[in-house]
């Protein structure tokens, strides 16, 4: 493909290029080597489990053993799962005469994340013969725009943000409607509100790939266990254990909301837990499609419950000091203080569990585990979050490739590819004995629970300008400055996007 | 020629770099030679020395400018049909109408913190520039030839080599507060104050304290860039300026203002304007460290922030003519001092 | 500065001038070294080191002490003492050496470019008449203040069209385009410190501008370019915006993109600490670099440097 157009430059360089095609014809065997110009056309096992890091293959051999390591395991042990096989023929029958094709991935995921995330990949190789080739970024949600807008779109596209998906849709008009094989597989597999957030304007344009539950409190069981606390059940109870401690001299609970450039979207959690409890997921739904004020009187209810945590100095910041620390507070190192007694609850999402050091015990009697925040104690909305996978292609090789991403196929394979957790999908048809980590299980648990109400994380719905910009401004202000509820909001809904 | 258009290998990468710059060479030799008659007119010269500057600038910057100055006075509004939904094109994306108006600069000279932003904006730069050139300049003059001058010169380089994002986590080492009582510091000014008995202070908890704070930061980094520029060019002084204004009594201060400065005079203003110039783009450093904090927006971290959302882009276009404008001030000071070199030249 | 203070200097005399520079050198320690300087030299040194040393003795701390006690600390008993497994963990988690080879790849033309696209450049702006100079000179430095950011979009396009987009070409020809006012306008400077005299004489002597160029002005300016070279060089090699937008792939990415994703996504703060060593990692070049190119800067900058 930059052969040709290529040329088109070097023949501007006229001067030059007598020179560079003289050195060219000393470099040609090299080209051989360039996997990317010249795809095998029959892919065995064995070369196939290389191809996903051959994006990656000159920064980690590690890659390549990693992926065949995984591959040469998978048929035997992959018995476990009784549709390993099925869905394979499914693929093959929808597409057929994909193999020696590739298909690119474009994610926010890096190493080492990353590797499980290629090592999930290769069932699909080895079925299909399509080379995946895998390419993270830190600054996804801004290269991808620019990728796509510049005509170098990836193939697929995890993206982490709902919000972002529209904004993609909307304004490029690059990213292809998914297929009939994933709107069946996410029919069968999925909640419907996991389909409504991959859709746009009523058309479905990525299935969910990676979940998460955000509405944990983090803990130590053990310290409760010795002070005879006990996991509350309603948000009430919560409080009345927070006013507990709060009246031994210890300060109950720890956040931290700074995070770089993104410092504030902690905080947004909070708010978003707080409205779905003390305002319902319908008005949570018209809260973030804008269909009433962002500061409605029962979202000034909600930020106000949230304050009486996050602004009440005997609740807050222990281990750091008073509410005006959280904002300085990396949000990484604010549930630390539980290991050490300085602090006994941190309202964290289920990944914040790689945040602990090394051989921390995480688990239901260990050094700490989470908690569901609870509700009324009769209904069980939780908060939570995920990235989409958007093709920006329609060939058949992508179709089928999204296709097996929306299978349960590849929600096991990627749990089976994650020995150390910090992974969970929505998928219904995910086994989650197949988790390896105790808060991954419970997570997936609480996601597959049908008195769960799921509900997106709203800042990630909104329109970039506040769910990524004003909504952290005002949360950070609200803990740092101590500004009242009603005049957070009223500052974030003037910001929104007339 | 894949290895010149898509290396892969070590090998391939390196003979592509090679390539490159022989292809510069040759491009640059064919162009050099066909201007380097004597007989050449000045036209055809000038032509031969800035052509490919003339052309790699009007396609990287003035054309995106353009572009830029072009967007900041377009709205756009979705297209809403009789449902009352966006109409949408074959390819789903949204139809769009687009109106020129004066909307985003009012929106920008409405907006109630301009004031501040503008005000933080001139703070850094008019001080970074200024301390940073003042404290290089002096430390310059101290160490000039005395015996741990090299070593001297690399502490206060040293910042120079750190990337903006390494000097965010750098300074989180020093900056960092724990106010709960008796808890460890991890920071390093704020450990000091407990040291001499004082309270730990919150260093980046917005407004103006924090907006120097991050000013620090700047200087920090940009002293070394002073240092070596006007240490360079104190070296250029002639000997026998100096030795004739000793002959004359001066020494020490007399000798700093009466020789040393106005013999570097030029190089104090190029310093002076590069760091004005890179203090009105700073944005990293206020974004990393300021913690989300509206009260210590820079121009150019507004600029940013609506840049990356797709409804304020044309808002941000908006911003980065302000910008432009703002570097106006600089751009004719030069043209003056300019003006004024010529005249003595 | 007059032209009458400039001289030259054959390389002959090296040795006698480096008598004459220990004599200055002995002279001047008297000349200078007040106590009081000699405070304010230190206590800025001490400032300007004190941030940086933080971070080198916490790139030496283990991971899990790091957000709990102060780097001070480890120097007492308590402190968790020191390991090497921060730079070992930073080196493998993204196998850092293929980046080191990028951003060698990347920086070498992206240096070598700008700078004699400059050099030629502040000559025509410093020596050659012709209609529009002043405009021109002053729209490249106006230049300077454009956010890249809003030239990311058309650039991109621009390199897809020609077929470019995969390659270094575009990191290199960016590098290019955003070096290239600040390097014209610091060039024009250093040229315009030469004499008139000097570039007349040779221009009597019949030499043309491409001769006066190489012949005459370049040896005067190898301090400058020296001198430019180490802060472009710097710009380049700690660049991320450039090296995320335009090189394309994984495969391309500079050292400054690998270490930016070294603490891996969301969840991963435990791996902030790694930042720290892979801060120096980047740093170790340029120090190098600073220190060997330190001899250039010995002699002046603005003038060319020259005596005899």
């Amino acid at each position: 493909m930059a052969k040709t157009s290529a040329r088109k430059v070097m023949a501007t360089i006229a001067a030059a290029s007598a020179f560079a095609l003289v050195i060219s014809a000393c470099g040609s065997d090299n080209n051989s080597a360039t996997p990317s110009s010249t795809p095998p056309t029959s892919t065995p096992a064995p070369e196939t489990s290389a191809a996903p890091s051959s994006s990656t293959g000159t920064t980690s051999g590690s890659e390549t053993t990693g992926g065949s390591a995984t591959s040469g395991s998978a048929s035997p042990s992959g018995s476990a799962i009784p549709t390993d096989d099925a869905w394979c023929d499914e693929i093959k029958a929808a597409y057929p005469d994909i193999s020696g094709k590739s298909v690119s991935i474009y994610t926010s995921i890096v190493a080492p994340e990353d590797k499980p995330h290629i090592d999930s990949f290769v069932p699909f190789t080895d079925c299909t013969g399509v080379t995946v080739n895998y390419e993270g970024n830190k600054d996804f949600e801004n290269q991808i725009k620019l990728r796509v807008q510049s005509g170098s779109a990836p193939d697929i596209a995890y993206i982490p943000q709902p919000g972002l998906l529209q904004t993609l849709v909307n304004d490029t008009g690059k990213v292809v409607p998914a297929p009939q094989t994933v709107i069946d597989n996410l029919a069968k597999y999925y909640d419907p509100a996991w389909a409504e957030y991959g859709s746009v304007g009523g058309k479905l344009f990525a299935s969910p790939v990676g979940a998460n539950v955000k509405s944990f409190v983090w803990y130590s069981p053990k310290a409760f266990a010795t002070a005879g606390y006990k996991v509350p059940t309603t948000l009430d109870e919560l409080k009345t254990l927070s006013d507990t401690i709060a009246a031994t001299g210890a300060k109950p609970w720890c956040a931290g909301f700074e995070s770089g450039t993104a410092t504030g979207w902690p905080g947004t959690d909070w708010l978003e837990d707080f409205v779905l409890r003390t305002a319902g997921p319908d008005v949570y739904d018209q809260w973030y499609k804008h269909e009433i004020p962002f500061n409605d009187p029962k979202i000034v209810t909600a930020l106000t419950a949230v304050g009486d945590y996050l602004q009440n100095d005997k609740y807050v910041n222990g281990g750091f000091g008073g509410p005006d620390s959280i904002a300085t507070t990396p949000f990484g190192e604010a549930g630390l203080p539980l290991l050490t007694g300085k602090c006994w609850m941190h309202r964290q999402a289920s990944f914040y569990a790689a945040n602990f050091p090394a051989g921390t015990k995480v688990s239901e009697d260990g050094d700490v585990y989470a908690f569901y925040l609870p509700g009324d104690g009769t209904t069980k909305p939780v908060l939570g979050g995920g990235e989409f996978a958007a093709a920006f292609s329609d060939r058949p090789e992508v179709q089928a490739f999204q296709t097996y991403l929306s299978s349960p196929a590849w929600s096991n394979a990627k749990a089976k590819a994650t020995p150390n957790g910090g992974w969970l999908s929505a998928n219904k048809g995910l086994d989650t004995s197949l988790l390896a980590n105790p808060i991954d299980k419970l997570s997936a648990e609480i996601l597959q629970d049908p008195a769960s109400v799921f509900r997106f994380d709203a800042s990630d719905l909104m329109p970039s300008s506040v769910g990524a910009g004003t909504f952290w401004v005002g949360m950070t202000s609200f803990v740092r400055d101590g500004v009242d509820a009603a005049s957070t909001l009223a500052t974030i809904e003037a910001s929104w996007p007339k | 020629m894949d290895w010149l258009f898509s290396p892969v290998t070590a090998g391939d990468k390196i003979l592509s770099m090679i390539a490159a710059i022989v292809i510069f060479v040759v491009v640059m030799g064919a162009i050099l030679l066909a201007v380097g008659n004597e007989k050449a007119p000045s036209w055809l010269v000038a032509a031969g020395f800035l052509g490919p500057v003339v052309i790699f600038l009007a396609v990287g910057l003035v054309w995106p400018t353009l572009q830029t100055i072009w967007k900041s006075f377009q709205t756009t509004a979705n297209v809403i049909g009789p449902d009352n939904q966006p109409v949408r094109n074959p390819d789903f994306s949204i139809q769009k109408t687009t109106s020129f108006n004066f909307n985003n600069y009012k929106s920008i000279f409405t907006d109630s913190d301009l004031l501040r932003v503008l005000g933080n904006t001139l703070l850094w730069t008019i001080l970074v520039p200024l301390v940073a050139t003042a404290i290089g300049l002096v430390y310059a003059v101290i160490i000039d030839r005395s015996r741990f001058e090299k070593f001297a010169k690399t502490l206060i380089f040293i910042p120079m080599a750190i990337s903006m994002v390494g000097a965010a986590i750098i300074w989180r080492f020093v900056y960092a507060i724990n106010d709960a009582p008796g808890a460890n510091q991890i920071g390093i000014a704020n450990q000091f104050l407990v040291w001499i008995g004082l309270k730990p202070i919150n260093f980046l908890n917005g407004g103006l304290a924090t907006t120097f704070f991050l000013i620090i930061v700047m200087i920090w980094i940009q002293a070394g860039f002073a240092m070596t520029i006007l240490s360079a060019a104190i070296k250029a002084i002639p000997e026998d300026t100096i030795e004739a204004a000793k002959i004359d009594g001066a020494s020490g201060m007399k000798l700093f203002t009466r020789i040393t400065i106005p013999s570097i005079r030029s190089a104090l203003v190029v310093v002076l304007t590069t760091l004005a110039i890179g203090a009105l783009k700073a944005y990293d450093i206020v974004k990393a460290m300021g913690n989300s904090n509206p009260t210590v927006d820079v121009i150019a971290t507004r600029f940013i922030t609506y840049f990356n959302s797709a409804e304020t882009e044309n808002l941000s276009s908006a911003l980065a003519v302000v910008l432009f404008v703002m570097v106006l001030p600089i751009v004719v000071y030069n043209v003056r001092q300019m003006r004024k070199q010529e005249e003595t030249r | 500065m007059t032209a009458g203070e400039i001289f030259v200097e054959p390389v002959d005399r090296k040795e006698a001038r480096k008598n004459k520079a220990a004599m200055a050198a002995a002279e001047t320690a008297k000349r200078i070294s007040s106590p009081g300087a000699s405070i304010i030299a230190i206590i800025l040194a001490v400032l300007w080191t004190i941030p940086t040393f933080g971070l080198l003795v916490t790139s030496f701390r283990p991971g899990d002490v790091v957000p709990t006690s102060g780097w001070w600390t480890a120097f007492t008993a308590g402190g968790g003492g020191f390991t090497f497994n921060t730079y070992k963990e930073a080196w493998t988690t993204q196998a850092l050496g293929p980046n080191f080879l990028n951003s060698f790849v990347i920086t070498l033309p992206a240096i070598l470019i700008p700078i004699t696209l400059a050099l030629l450049a502040a000559y025509a702006f410093a020596w050659v008449d012709f209609r529009g100079r002043n405009f021109l000179f002053v729209a490249v430095f106006a230049l300077q203040i454009v956010p890249i950011q809003v030239t990311l979009l058309p650039l991109l396009k621009t390199y897809k069209w020609l077929g470019l987009d995969g390659s270094f070409w575009p990191v290199w020809l960016s590098h290019t385009i955003y070096g290239l006012p600040l390097a014209i306008f610091l060039m024009h400077n250093f040229m315009k410190e030469i004499p008139r005299e000097i570039v007349e004489a040779a221009r009597v002597d019949g030499a043309g501008h491409v001769k006066i160029f190489f012949k005459v002005l370049m040896p005067l300016l190898v301090p400058a370019i020296a001198a430019f070279g180490i802060f472009q060089f710097l710009w380049v090699w700690n660049d991320l915006l450039v090296g995320t937008v335009f090189s394309g792939s994984k495969n391309n990415a500079p050292l400054p993109l690998a270490v930016q994703q070294l603490i891996g996504n969301l969840g991963s703060g435990n791996r902030q600490y790694l930042l720290s060593a892979g801060a120096f990692i980047v740093m170790a070049v340029p120090l190098v670099i600073f220190l060997a190119l330190q001899r250039f800067f010995v002699r002046g900058l603005l003038a060319g440097g020259v005596k005899g």
